[in-house]
This record gives structure tokens, C-alpha cells and sequence, in this order.
């Protein structure tokens, strides 16, 4: 089949399945996770400037109270993320402080193991956390997959046998290539070549319903977190597509030099979060979308010799979507009671942001699901 | 009978392994083309079908010693000219204008690309695959990338120390690389001072290259991080240089044990560890035996390790010979990472071309960048290999590969270069992808030349089958074709992906 025939054949594929009767109210709200990778610097992102204790402890990373971009009378947002204020000022961004959880775990593969899976800290899962809810509520039949993971090889809380999972980077892209995954769904004893046929069953299967993206109008930043944003409001256009898309904004890890490395990622993000908003007013998915960044931790509140910080705890996160209900969540971490390793206690358990997002994108228990009850946040319109 | 006890003292003497009665034969036997392929493919990148030939007479012990006796300690081929340049020092480059900077950063992209270049190039023509093999398994251990480290000629030291040791001592090994400046710098170790240590190499000394997690306690880390104080970088020539004004002389405890301990003592309780040998034992399985280690036999082979004060190559010898590398049962069981694939596909299949740009470029695309990796764990590997994205990736490299050949694909493939220009080269991604597009033109498999490796054609495309794949195709129809179909249908198979 040449190219062309394959992308017309794509597009006429969910045409097809829409003449279903059982697909008109199939479709689902839609999840974008934000992955800030490395761990981001939640006190120098929401900044309590008000507190004498973080000058105190950043004597050098510290950023200047009249640079920030103040949004109560306690804290401020770094001044790159200017592009976030006009929709905190219109009651439309959710900041939950504090996100964190019990007995801490500092290494990067662990706690962001911790992240993917919703376990507790001294629990060891196999299966993202997405995975677990997929794996007992598939998407609506007709959809595409169940999640998209943009731009990255690791599949992060889509990690696991129970969920449809596309990693691309992207869409036209793969479709063009998906010409090349031949084989029927087979079953193998041995594991790795089961896993192989099983990637290119799920990629025969996504091909047929992917709708490759139209034309946007959004300008989206240059950059490969950009061009994640802009895969991501392309996958979001089609309203029967995907349940979850997962980018990732790399390079938090910042143990030395940080305030510039931070602040051009903070730029990053905030343009990019700044652009995934208009992008998905566009094509008409942001009533129904809600987007939350999440780290596998915090940065220690006080600096090291290096100019950067070292791995910490809780940090905030950011929230929002048409559904959702700004303000602030959660209390800011207290800095004056730190842990042995420096660090503040979580006031936010992530599995609450779990929940909280679970529970209003698609409306399900998930005590099970989370292994325990955690309480919501309330940032979701009912 | 006294041929027999004959035969079972060398089997005790030269392999000290079970004596499990079904696996006497196979000890003295040639290998044949299938355990000499397996071996191979589990030591280097690919094999010619010649090479088979050749091991496929060998009986194991002599294999495996013929694979160990070629192991090197430098690359055969000269590394790019710019390693001969000094070290640039980085505060140089903070006082250069904006475009010097520029200049400077292009130039560090493009000596990159040479040296990855160099290193495909020395991973396709070296005597010793295993050597490079080896060298890349440390690089994926010691993971340090050229992103951070920002300097391409310490990218190059590390590579030439990695090599020097690949098959060496891992105690050495630690502690050279531990104070290699590449590794100073990706880890933070160069600024840590007493007043305030940095914990980074602390902390992924103990988790990633010695014991793991759960072998350690937060206090261990804090403890290590004061003794590694004092290790940094002399400015001017980018090498090593302890600096005694940064370190902190006092009191340390570590694993229960105290002392004014400095980074090397802290590296000898490390190694001391009998996690250490178990560690490195158990992802050295992963590398050449199976993914899922039999954990009792990697505590026997742990042992040997230990007994071998930390030697690598008997270790690896002890694992070539154990009866789980050459069982049935695990073979084609390990994914090949993008190297093993590009590599072991060009190696295989006899392609040597101009430029080994489009090569890297390709690994790249399919998840593994040398010299770049994706943070300090180095790559996960297996099956994580595999995705949607990468398969497809995997499949478009080969179809592109065995196309080549063909005049009637350049068309195509001309036209989807242009298409993919489309949203710029706004992302390395797709930069990479421009640079194998346009630079797999070059490259052209020749079956007739390759092809001569298998004389007459009653029973060709079973041969050509057993040199290709480690395991049955899944599509078995391959087998009534012939010539650049039967290559293209082969290495389209799901089976081509594993080794």
C-alpha cells in the first residue's frame, strides 16, 4: 500500500466506526500527564518568598521577591512562567503544594517507580498505575489505544501488560511506518518474542483508528518539548482516540548551576502548557481535558556548594483543564522541620492527585485501584 | 572407560562445572553452525555466515577460549584527530561571545558524531567483538553523557579507559572510573566540598554500580558523599586532581564501620561488599545468558567471581561455559539493543559502508544513542527496547537496509526524506532521522557476493535461516524464497529482533 492509500484508509476508519450505534456517547474525558523529569525544583517553581527560611537556605539560589510573578501574599511563580498567569487570573489553574509521600525514597528509578506504579514506598509493583485502570476499564471500543506516550521509551505509569499502549513520536509518522507491522496477534512461550507480536498487534490495531493530525493554527514552541505539545493536541483532535497521553519535559536533575538550566525549563513548560491549552480550545477538547504535571520528587530546600539541589521531597504541582477549578491545593511544605536528609514532610499524598484526577476524568472508585482511600482534592468541577 | 574419565577430567579442570551427564557430548563435540552462531551473536554484533563457519568446528571450550584469548585493551583503528587537541577548558568557554559559543558547541556535536562514528566503525571491523561488547556494557554501567559532560575529547577518555579495563579488574575499573574527569562532571563530584557535599556519585556509586538498591542505608550515602570531597578536576587540562582544601578529613561511618575514610577507602568497603560480585553477576547474565537470571546460578557464578578477586574474564568465561547459555531454552530469548541490531545487521550481512553516520543516526532513532545515554542508569534494555515507536523504527531501518538494493525502492524513499522535512528540524529526533534518510542511500547489501558464503541452492534458505535468526521465524513461509526476498523476509520476521 503506498503511503497515501494508507493515511486515506486511516482517516476513513473511524468515519466507519462512528456509524456505530454504541460509539455516540463512547467518548471519554481525555488525561494529559506532564512528566518533569529529573525531579523538579518545586520551591524555586512556586516560590514562598514570604518565608524567611528560604532565603535563608538558598543564599545563592534564592530567586528576588520583586522577580516574581506574585499570586498571594505568601508565594510567587518564577517569573518563566508568565505564560501560566493569565489562566491562574482567570480561576482556571489548579497549584497543589506539597505532593509527596511517606517514607521517601531518593533515588530517581525508585521513587519514580514509586510514581509510575502508586505504590507505597517499601511496595513493589509491576503495573503502571494507568495500567491497573485499564486493565479494568478499557477505553471506549473504537478508541485508538488507551494511552499515548509522546517522545519517550520508557511508558511510565502505561508500563505493563494490562493496557493498549502507542509510544510515538509522532502521529504522521507512525502511520506512515505502521505499514511495516505485519503479523496477526500470535502467543509465544517465550517471553521477549510475546512481547514483540504483542507491540505489533496493539500497532496494527491503533493504526486502523489513529486519525493522523489536521492543520493547527496553535503556534507551538520549537523544541522536542514543543513538538511533544503539538503531537499531543494533534492526538487530542480526534475525540475517540485516546483515553491518556503522557509527554515528558526532560532534564530537571539539577545538582549544580541551576538557576539558569531551571528557569529556561520552567520556560519550557510554561509555554508549552501555555500552547497545550490554546491547541486543545482549537480543536475543541479542552472542556474535557484535564493536564497535571508530576516529578518523581521535589529538590531539597537548601542549596549545595554546586549552585544547584540535591534530591528532596514534596514539591507542587500543576493542574488544569476545562473542568477544572483553580486555586490552591494542599499546604506549602514547612521548612522549618526538615528530615534527616534535609528535607520538608509532604503535606499532599500523590495518590490524593491520583485519585482526585481518576475520579474526575472518569468518574471511578479507586480505592482499589490506589490500595488505599486518599482524599480528593476537590480542583475538579463536579 | 579410561576415555571417559579422561574426557571428565577436562571437563572438571577446564570448566569446574556440573557434570550433568546429557551435556557430556556437547563439550568435545564441534559446535555446529547453531551454537556457533548463538555464541557469536551473544558476544559481538552479528556474524558473517563465514565466521559461523569457521566456530562451527570448534568444540566449546575452544571457542569460547578463542573468543577470550582476542580480547584487546585499546580500539584497532585511530580515534578522530580531534582527541590529539588539549582539553578546552570550561571556563573558557563561559568567556566566549555568544557566537564563539556557538561555533564551540557546533564543533562538540560534530566531534561527537565522529567519535561515534569511530566507535561503530571499530564495533563493525574489530577482531574482538566481545571487547566492544564489553566496553559498551560498561558504558551502559558507568552511563555518562556527552550532553552533560559537554566535552567531546573526556567523552573519548572514558571511552578508551572503559575499553582498557572492559575485560579486566571491575575493582580497577571502579576505581579508575570513579575518577575519570567525564564521570566527575556528569556526577557533580568536581564541586563537592566539605562545607556542603554533593550526594549524586555517592548515591549512584552504591545503587548502579556496586551493590543496588536495598544493600545500603540514606546514612551510608551521606557518610560517602563527605569522604569523596577533594576529588575534582585540575581547569586547565581537564584531568583528575584531588584537592585537599575540599575534602572533609573528619570522621566518617559507613556500613557500621568508621574511619577518616576518602572516596578510594570508601570505594575498597564497596567492593568488599559480597553484593558487588552478585550485582554485576546478575546484569552480566542479563547481558549474555537470559532475561530472567536463574538466581542459583548466579550465586555460583558470583562466587567465582569473588574467588577471582573481581577478574572479569573468568567470570565470562564461567558464563560462556555454564549449561544456561547454551541451553535450548534460552535461546532467542534477549531483544538486541539498537547498536546489536545496526551493527549486527551491517556485520551479518557484509555491508561495510563509506559513512557510518546514517548507522548511529539510526541506533539513535531506535533508542540508543552512545555517548548520550538516557540518565545515569544507563539503558534499561530487554524488552524495554521494544515499543510501538521503536519496533516500527527496527523495521523501517531494515526494510530501508534490504531496499537499498533494490533500484526500483530509491524512489520512495526519496519522497519520504522530503515529506519528513516537513516539520523541520526542529527536534534532534528529527535531525537524526534526516541524517539516516538521506545517508542509508549509500548503503547496499550485495546477495550474489554474500550469497556465495552458501554454494548451491537445494536447501539455501535453510542455511541462510540458521546464520540469520536465533530462533524459527514466526512467518515459517520465508522458506520458499530466495535471494534478496528471502534476506528482506527474514530480517522482517518478529525472530530477527532477538539474538
Amino acid at each position: 500500500m503506498k503511503r497515501r492509500d494508507f493515511i486515506r484508509f486511516a482517516a476513513v476508519a473511524p468515519v466507519a466506526a462512528w456509524c456505530l450505534p454504541s460509539l455516540a456517547a463512547a467518548s471519554r474525558r481525555l488525561l494529559i500527564l506532564v512528566e518533569l523529569k529529573g525531579g523538579n525544583d518545586g520551591f524555586n517553581t512556586v516560590v514562598p518568598f514570604a518565608d524567611p527560611a528560604y532565603a535563608r537556605l538558598r543564599p545563592r539560589l534564592a530567586l528576588p521577591r520583586e522577580s516574581l510573578l506574585e499570586i498571594s501574599e505568601t508565594a510567587g511563580l518564577h517569573p518563566s512562567l508568565e505564560k501560566l498567569l493569565p489562566l491562574w487570573n482567570d480561576g482556571g489553574l489548579a497549584i497543589v503544594q506539597g505532593v509527596g509521600y511517606p517514607a521517601p525514597n531518593l533515588s530517581h528509578f525508585r521513587s519514580i517507580e514509586i510514581w509510575d506504579t502508586a505504590s507505597r514506598s517499601d511496595e513493589y509493583l509491576d503495573e503502571g498505575w494507568l495500567t491497573r485502570f485499564f486493565a479494568k476499564r478499557p477505553s471506549p471500543p473504537g478508541y485508538a489505544a488507551d494511552g499515548v506516550v509522546v517522545g519517550s521509551a520508557d511508558l511510565g505509569p502505561l508500563a505493563g501488560t494490562g493496557a493498549r499502549t502507542i509510544a510515538l513520536a509522532n502521529p504522521e509518522q507512525f502511520l506512515r511506518s505502521a505499514r511495516l507491522a505485519k503479523s496477526e496477534a500470535g502467543a509465544s512461550s517465550n517471553p521477549s518474542l510475546a512481547h514483540i507480536l504483542r507491540v505489533e498487534h496493539d500497532i496494527l490495531l491503533s493504526a486502523e483508528r489513529l486519525k493522523p493530525g489536521s492543520d493547527l493554527g496553535t503556534s507551538f514552541p520549537a523544541g522536542p518539548f514543543g513538538a511533544a505539545i503539538r503531537t499531543a493536541v494533534q492526538l487530542a483532535a480526534n475525540p475517540e482516540g485516546v483515553s491518556v497521553i503522557r509527554v515528558t519535559l526532560n532534564g530537571f536533575d539539577t545538582h549544580a548551576n541551576q538557576l539558569g538550566t531551571h528557569a529556561g525549563l520552567l520556560r519550557q513548560l510554561g509555554e508549552g502548557l501555555a500552547a497545550l491549552r490554546e491547541g486543545l480550545l482549537e480543536v475543541g477538547r479542552w472542556n474535557d481535558a484535564l493536564v497535571a504535571t508530576y516529578a518523581e520528587f521535589g529538590r531539597r530546600p537548601r542549596e549545595n556548594e554546586s549552585r544547584g539541589t540535591d534530591h528532596g521531597t514534596a514539591a507542587a504541582h500543576f493542574v488544569m483543564g476545562g473542568p477544572v477549578k483553580g486555586g490552591w491545593y494542599g499546604a506549602a511544605p514547612r521548612l522549618d522541620s526538615l528530615d534527616a536528609s534535609g528535607n520538608p514532610a509532604f503535606t499532599v499524598d500523590f495518590r490524593s492527585l491520583y485519585s482526585t484526577l481518576l475520579e474526575g476524568a472518569w468518574s471511578v472508585e479507586t480505592r482499589s485501584l490506589l490500595g488505599g482511600q486518599f482524599d480528593k482534592l476537590g480542583f475538579v468541577q463536579a | 572407560m579410561h576415555h571417559l574419565i579422561a574426557r571428565l577430567a577436562r571437563i572438571v579442570f577446564f570448566a569446574g562445572a556440573s557434570l550433568a551427564g546429557s551435556c557430556l557430548s556437547a563439550w568435545a563435540e564441534p559446535l555446529g553452525e547453531a551454537d556457533a552462531r548463538h555464541l557469536l551473536a551473544r558476544t559481538g554484533f552479528g556474524a558473517t555466515p563465514a565466521e559461523v563457519a569457521d566456530f562451527a568446528r570448534l568444540d566449546r571450550r575452544v571457542a569460547v577460549e578463542r573468543i577470550l584469548a582476542g580480547a584487546r585493551t585499546q580500539a584497532t583503528l585511530a580515534p578522530p584527530s580531534f582527541v590529539e587537541e588539549p582539553f578546552f577548558p570550561y571556563y573558557k568557554v563561559r568567556a566566549l561571545s555568544a557566537q564563539e559559543r556557538m561555533a564551540y558547541q557546533r564543533r562538540n556535536v560534530e566531534e561527537g558524531l565522529q567519535l561515534r562514528e569511530w566507535w561503530f566503525r571499530e564495533m563493525l571491523t574489530t577482531a574482538s567483538p566481545l571487547t566492544e561488547r564489553m566496553t559498551l556494557f560498561w558504558h551502559g554501567h558507568f552511563a555518562t553523557s556527552q550532553q552533560k559532560v559537554r566535552s567531546s575529547l573526556l567523552v573519548y577518555r572514558q571511552n578508551a579507559l572503559l575499553r582498557s579495563h572492559a575485560l579486566g579488574n571491575f575493582g580497577s575499573l571502579l576505581r579508575a572510573v570513579s575518577k575519570d574527569p567525564a564521570m566527575l562532571v556528569y556526577l557533580d563530584s568536581a564541586g563537592s566540598r566539605r562545607e556542603a557535599p554533593n550526594e549524586n556519585f555517592a548515591r549512584e556509586v552504591m545503587e548502579l554500580f556496586t551493590l543496588g538498591e536495598g544493600h545500603y542505608a540514606e546514612k551510608d550515602i551521606k557518610e560517602a558523599a563527605r569522604a569523596f570531597t577533594g576529588w575534582s578536576l585540575d581547569r586547565d587540562t581537564g584531568e583528575f586532581r584531588y584537592r585537599p582544601f575540599f575534602h572533609d578529613g573528619g570522621m566518617k561511618t559507613i556500613f557500621g564501620r568508621s574511619g577518616r575514610f576518602d572516596g578510594d577507602d570508601v570505594l575498597a568497603l564497596l567492593l568488599e561488599r559480597p553484593e558487588a560480585a552478585t550485582f554485576i553477576t546478575r546484569k552480566l547474565w542479563k547481558e549474555f545468558v537470559s532475561p530472567n537470571p536463574d538466581e542459583r546460578e548466579v550465586q555460583r557464578l558470583a562466587a567465582v567471581f569473588r574467588e577471582a578477586r573481581l577478574e572479569v574474564t573468568p567470570l565470562i568465561r564461567a558464563i560462556l561455559l555454564a549449561d544456561a547459555f547454551w541451553s535450548p531454552s534460552n535461546r532467542g530469548t534477549i531483544v538486541k539493543s539498537p547498536v546489536e541490531l545496526v551493527v549486527g545487521t551491517l556485520r551479518t550481512f557484509e555491508i561495510s559502508p563509506t559513512t557510518l553516520r546514517p548507522a548511529v543516526a539510526g541506533a539513535a532513532l531506535l533508542g540508543q544513542n552512545v555517548m548520550s545515554p538516557p540518565n545515569v542508569k544507563g539503558w534499561p534494555g530487554g524488552d524495554a527496547w521494544i515499543n510501538s515507536a521503536t519496533l516500527l523504527g527496527r523495521k523501517q531501518f531494515l526494510d530501508r537496509l534490504f531496499r537499498g538494493s533494490d533500484a526500483m525502492a530509491a524512489i520512495p524513499m526519496q519522497a519520504m526524506t522530503a515529506q519528513g522535512g516537513a516539520t523541520a528540524e526542529a527536534t534532534p529526533e528529527a535531525r537524526f532521522r534526516h541524517m539516516m534518510e538521506r545517508g542509508m542511500a549509500t548503503y547496499s547489501f550485495d546477495w550474489d557476493r554474500w550469497a556465495r558464503a552458501f554454494p548451491g541452492e537445494a536447501g539455501r534458505a535453510a542455511r541462510v535461516q540458521g546464520v540469520v535468526l536465533a530462533i524459527a521465524p514466526v512467518d515459517p513461509s520465508a522458506a520458499l524464497l530466495d535471494g534478496p526476498a528471502l534476506v528482506r523476509a527474514l530480517t522482517a520476521d518478529p525472530a530477527y529482533q532477538l539474538k
